[in-house]
């Protein structure tokens, strides 16, 4: 499941060395209050951090080096409101905490994050925490914005209040973590804790609760800071009726046409690396068997995936940039209409929003949706939006096939047109798939929505570095691994049996078999048994058809004088370009997707109905795409 | 789950002012959400609490769902959620 989106799923990390046993310290808190970022800065790894409530599904273990050779293990959780779950990711942490988690004994001890700029109400989760009887640190975070907007507290009141240690920190600006480091190595780990001065209320009642947390921070001079007057401003302009939009509509195409063209530099420089180093491989090895293996094989075709890379971070820096300052939440209330007219709501469509990244962990972010069936219905249609994955295929083939010209002068031409309508297009069908689900067998009374709007806040650089670090990673990693794995599966395939004791015509290999076997099915989409070949490696991973048609092209001979773009041009008409687009915009061509999915859903059935539904959906789509464009 | 021992009533009554009611800016001060009780509970969570007060924001173009202030946080709500909520 790693191979999308990076490390994600809870491993446990190896047993530890030391005799004592290893203490579990639960990080717990209201969502967006910062646990994440926490966690990364004690442990040094890299959970997912953005602003917007419901980041974290899953738990995640880390380790946490102390001094003296000891060491204490952090759980990073899904965010609560209380310990009432209501959702899928919130039973994560309840079921933390109660101990009842499978393969995680309950935590020693809990670090409570609260967000001090709105403490008042975050401190009534205080009360539940507590009654839990574990030694607690309570965590006043976003100290720096506290204090920039002209709030205060009393950290000493309070913990002499709560008879429980108290530290204000800023987590993001690493000012104070180390108070958070005095309790992981204190002793207090295995102490009983006492019981707060200030009697804890009844915790099943929230107006008592909320009551109990006014006259504590009452009591502990909290001063609330002055409003965030930043975020009103911005969302005058982003969520005016007129305005908002236009905002939105160009911003969109801005980003299609700058992934376009702005990327194109970049790729032209990694395009003309690969082909130099290509070349001095081919002249320092002498001819034969595995000249041809390296070259053709492995550098043609990992090579010809390894170029989209510059356009792919940018797209991830355009949804790093989204997710981190907090328009992503604005953008889900916007949609929430589209949303309703299908059955679903706003909710649903912050994993879809996910989805345009990759459908992994769109999947995984759906455990934020409170209904079980539009969960489901939002797991079914994520793999229609536009993951990366696609955007290889469909910059290739539509460089290949449709001139460039300008629609409104520099800001956007025809290519970006034609990847939006795609990306449109897939959304399309999403929708349509989406609303006969909602109407028929995943009907459901709708559940309320509501939505909490974090502030706006600037994207930092070092965060955006972060991610398109973590995403080269990912990236490089899978084109190492399975790319390579099939270009070299595909040279063995097409350059046997030998035939004279030479490398048959590539028509004559095992691979042209195959293709000419699977042909005559793909014969009415206009795809001959070369791209019938790219088809089937696809299913591995979309990309990987790049890769497939490189590693074909370059044993074939055809693409070391032409280039990939023009061998394109010579395989496919034009009918058969937009088929193959569309069966790409449709297919559920990705083992990690189906692999999420059954796991998600706890069984074969969805996946294999998904998988069924959007491989005729993509099939009788191209079809006639190929039929109209001819 | 009612507040301040108002009798639970599902439906909420016409004449009632609820929170569809205010205008962009305008605050008013909540008395009671007539939703099922884990609903409910979740909105007062987020802040919705009988006797405090509550601001109408910003909305999605159209007017839905709309933003409000409450409690120190925003929170978009949908106007069939809305109108559950009773102002005083
Ligand atoms: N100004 C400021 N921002 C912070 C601080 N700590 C975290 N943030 C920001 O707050 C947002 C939420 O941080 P996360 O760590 O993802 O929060 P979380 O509690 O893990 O959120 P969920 O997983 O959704 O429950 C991010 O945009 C962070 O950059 C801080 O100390 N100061
Ligand atoms: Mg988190």
């Amino acid at each position: 499941m790693d191979d999308c989106h990076g490390a994600s799923t809870a491993t446990l990390p190896p047993p530890a060395a030391a005799p004592a046993r290893r203490h579990i310290v639960a990080i717990v808190g209201p969502p967006n209050s910062g646990k994440s970022t926490l966690f990364n800065r004690l442990t040094g790894l890299r959970q997912k951090v953005a602003n917007f409530p419901g980041v974290t599904v899953e738990h995640r273990m880390g380790r946490v080096k102390l001094d003296h050779h000891r060491e204490v293990f952090v759980v990073d959780l899904p965010g609560v409101y209380s310990l009432q779950p209501r959702t899928e990711d919130e039973r994560v942490t309840h079921d933390v905490l109660a101990g009842t988690m499978e393969s995680l004994p309950r935590p020693d001890a809990v670090m409570l994050i609260l967000d001090s700029t709105n403490l008042s109400r975050h401190l009534a989760l205080a009360a539940p925490i507590l009654s839990l009887g574990l030694p607690t640190l309570v965590i006043l975070n976003m100290a720096d914005d506290l204090d920039r907007r002209g709030g205060d507290v009393n950290a000493a009141e309070l913990s002499r209040q709560l008879s429980t240690p108290v530290a204000l920190i800023s987590a993001s600006k690493n000012v104070g973590v180390e108070q958070v480091l005095e309790f992981l190595s204190g002793g207090t780990l295995t102490t009983v804790p006492k019981a707060p001065l200030i009697q804890l209320p009844v915790i099943q009642d929230v107006p008592k609760c909320r009551d109990w947390a006014a006259n504590l921070s009452r009591s502990t001079e909290y001063r609330a800071p002055a409003p965030p007057m930043w975020t009103r401003r911005l969302d005058a302009i982003f969520l005016h009726p007129v305005i908002g939009p236009l905002v939105f509509l160009a911003v969109v195409i801005g980003v299609f046409q700058t992934i376009f063209t702005g990327a194109r530099p970049l790729m032209d420089a990694v395009q003309a690396a690969i082909a130099t180093s290509g070349g001095w491989i081919e002249s320092a090895l002498p001819e034969g068997a595995l000249r041809s293996l390296i070259v053709d094989g492995i550098w043609s075709g990992v090579g010809s995936v390894i170029v989209f890379l510059p356009q792919i971070l940018l797209l991830f820096l355009f949804i790093g940039i989204l997710e981190d300052s907090g328009y992503l939440a604005r953008a889900a209330l916007i949609a929430d209409r589209t949303m309703a007219k299908i059955g679903l709501q706003g909710k649903s469509f912050i994993p879809l929003l996910s989805a345009y990244a990759c459908a992994v962990p769109a999947i995984m972010a759906t455990r934020t949706i409170e209904n079980k069936r539009d969960r489901i219905a939002t797991i079914l249609i994520a793999p229609f939006m536009t993951c990366s994955a696609r955007l290889p295929v469909y910059t290739l083939v539509i460089a290949a096939f449709i001139p460039e010209k300008p629609l409104l002068g520099i800001f956007f031409g025809t290519r970006a047109a034609a990847l939006l309508g795609l990306y449109a297009l897939g959304f399309l069908a999403a929708i349509f798939t989406a609303r006969i689900l909602k109407s028929t067998v995943l009907k459901s009374t709708r559940s309320p929505f509501m939505l909490e709007m974090p502030p706006y806040r600037w994207p930092t650089l070092r965060s955006l570095a972060l991610r398109l670090l973590d995403r080269s990673k990912v990236f490089l990693r899978r084109a190492g691994t399975v790319i390579l794995a099939v270009a070299i599966i595909l040279w063995f395939l097409s350059s046997f049996p030998l035939k004279d004791g030479k490398a048959p015509e590539i028509g004559d290999s095992f691979a042209g078999s195959i293709g000419h076997f699977v042909e005559p099915v793909l014969k009415p989409l206009g795809f001959n048994w070369k791209i019938g070949i790219g088809l089937i490696t696809s299913f591995a991973a979309r990309e990987v058809i790049v890769g497939t048609l490189g590693t074909i092209y370059a044993v074939d001979g055809t693409s070391e004088s032409i280039g990939l773009q023009e061998a394109l041009r010579h395989e496919l008409s034009p009918g058969g370009a937009a088929a193959l687009l569309i069966f790409f915009a449709f297919a559920m061509q990705c083992m990690s997707t189906i692999a999420v999915v059954r796991r998600e859903t706890g069984g074969w059935g969805w996946p294999v109905v998904q998988f069924a539904y959007m491989t005729l959906f993509a099939y009788v789509f191209a079809f006639l795409a190929y039929r109209i464009v001819n | 789950m009612q507040a301040d021992g108002n009798k639970p009533s599902r439906d909420a009554k016409p004449e009632c002012r609820n929170l569809t009611a205010l205008k962009r800016g305008e605050s008013a001060t909540l008395d009671r959400i007539d939703l099922p009780e884990d609903d409910a509970r979740r909105l007062m969570e987020l802040g919705f609490l009988p006797g405090h007060s509550v601001t109408s924001s910003h909305a999605a173009p159209g007017g839905d769902p709309r933003v409000f202030r409450v409690d120190g946080s925003e929170v978009a709500l949908r106007r069939e959620t809305a109108k559950h909520l009773i102002l005083r």
